[in-house]
């Protein structure tokens, strides 16, 4: 393999350019979608269409006041916005974007996004705890607790993906899903069993609450629910602290997109088997985030003990039950049909 | 009102700061907070019809640290008046306020003799840029305001004036 000088810093320049582009702009298609979904315009002076929006929000949030209150832990205050984006953008060194576009890889890629998100989750405990604030504390214990329930839920399901493929690689994990719609894990018709290809729609739709719940998002964002807890573990935050965790929200929705794309959507294979390119990468994984968005703007806040009992009464015992059909029908052999 | 100068920092960066005005004109975040009736205009405002997003001002954020524009919409009772000043005083600068509606600017109806109980306009306590006559002020006034405001920081005007005839 060519260990040219000019590789890394290619893929940090082009990581970082996608990470800052999806950051900014997935904010305006948010507030875009949310107009149109409420029968609003959305931005619509600010440059053509309020494409310049973000611009104009970044220069006012940079050149806002750098405002550290009283009581706060001064370390760890500044430390958290800084911890909330890193972990995300360096996860995107494990993702493969096509066979031939992949910083590095790992071989145990999905291990380590699921690490890194973590220390995503950490970020918002810190900055709770460090605001010295009731309700940036509440929140966060809250959004603890959450991650928590839903890492575990997500990570059963990854386990019986990575029954199904053999690897930990997400390179090979996609890979294995090579040709139509009918080799993605999604809906593995072409597989050995046709009892594999119905449970697995059923895997997908847990993973894809879990990563709506990991990322904080609505109607699972009980971290920031305005009616009662202010703006929750972001309360205390001003100017740009605040504007990196909103970018560091936006950049984990879009690897919880990669990883689910990558996972059961047949990473960067075409629907009917004869391409396969970066195009269509990134079509999925913007079609997951619009769903993201919709999701959003169309369900209305749960509560945090509702949204506790999905994750430990439904959720967890159906992966289970999945993981340990996957194994049965992995081993015996023309089990079903 | 009209095209004053904003009072600035010492030192100016002319062509900088006419960025950083239109910077900031353009994503005027409000605060969450309303005092009485003309809350419910300023929450029409922001809905389909009226729509505030136009402009980049329909991020409402419920905490001051995150809002650049306080929209005092309505009644400031006197037992009101200091959690209106501490609101005021967690936000971070450059902050503007926002005087909505006939109470916001002078008491409105309760300006009489022997008021008791009512704080007899924004502007004792707090520095107002924008005054919106009303009672309430519909939809339109608060975002003609918002643009008035707009021209305050930058110097310009957004749109050409509607004069009345």
């Amino acid at each position: 393999m060519d260990t040219s000088i000019w590789e890394p810093i290619i893929y940090l320049v082009g990581i970082m350019a996608f990470a800052g582009l999806n950051a900014a702009y997935l904010g305006w298609c948010e507030r875009k979608g949310a107009g149109h979904i409420q029968r609003r315009i959305g931005p619509k002076e600010v440059g053509w269409f309020g494409l310049l929006q973000p611009l104009a929000d970044g220069i006012k949030l940079m050149s806002k006041q750098l405002l550290v209150p009283q009581g706060v832990d001064g370390i760890l205050f500044r430390a958290a916005p800084i911890l909330a984006m890193v972990p995300a953008i360096t996860s995107m060194v494990a993702i493969p974007f096509s066979e031939t576009i992949q910083a590095r890889s790992i071989d145990l890629s999905v291990l380590l996004i699921f690490a890194l998100a973590s220390i995503g989750m950490m970020a918002v405990l810190i900055g709770g705890w460090a605001s010295g604030n009731k309700y940036a504390i509440i929140s966060a214990t809250r959004s603890v607790s959450q991650n928590i329930a839903y890492e575990i839920p997500m990570l059963v399901t990854v386990i019986t993906i990575v029954m199904l493929s053999g690897s930990m690689n997400l390179e090979e994990i996609a890979m294995k899903q090579e040709g139509g719609f009918w080799n993605w894990n999604i809906f593995p018709v072409a597989g050995e069993s046709i009892a594999q290809a119905i449970i697995m729609p059923i895997s997908f739709i847990i993973f894809f609450i879990c990563s709506v719940a990991e990322t904080n998002r609505a109607p699972f964002d009980m971290a920031e629910a305005e009616s009662e807890l202010i703006a929750g573990f972001m309360t205390e935050y001003g100017s740009m602290g605040f504007g990196l965790f909103m970018m560091g929200e936006y950049l984990n929705i879009v690897v919880g997109a990669c990883l689910t794309t990558i996972l059961f959507l047949g990473g960067w294979y075409g629907p009917f088997g004869f391409t396969s390119s970066v195009f269509w990468f990134l079509l999925k994984i913007y079609i997951l985030i619009a769903t993201f968005i919709w999701i959003r703007w169309t369900f209305p806040r749960t509560q945090i003990y509702k949204l506790l009992n999905l994750s430990w009464k439904i959720l967890i015992p159906f992966s289970l039950a999945i993981l340990l059909l996957t194994a049965v029908f992995l081993k015996v052999e023309g089990f079903l049909i | 009102m009209g095209t004053e100068k904003v009072p600035s920092s010492i030192v100016q960066f002319a062509t900088l700061d006419k960025l950083l005005g239109l910077g900031r004109a353009n994503s005027l975040w409000p605060m969450t907070f309303g005092l009485a009736c003309c809350a419910i205009e300023m929450m029409a405002a922001g809905a389909g019809r009226f729509d505030l997003a136009r402009f980049g001002a329909e991020v409402f954020r419920p905490s001051p640290r995150q809002s650049d524009v306080m929209i005092v919409a309505g009644t400031i009772t006197k037992k009101m008046a200091p959690a209106v000043k501490t609101l005021y005083d967690q936000m971070p600068e450059p902050k503007w306020v926002i005087a909505m509606g006939n109470c916001a600017i002078s008491g409105g109806p309760f300006n009489f003799d022997k008021n008791y109980s009512v704080v007899e306009g924004a502007d004792q306590f707090l520095p107002v840029d924008v005054y919106i006559p009303g009672c309430p002020p519909r939809p339109e006034a608060l975002i003609e305001g918002i643009l008035t405001l707009e021209e305050k920081i930058t110097g310009k005007r957004r749109w050409p004036r509607v004069e009345p005839t």
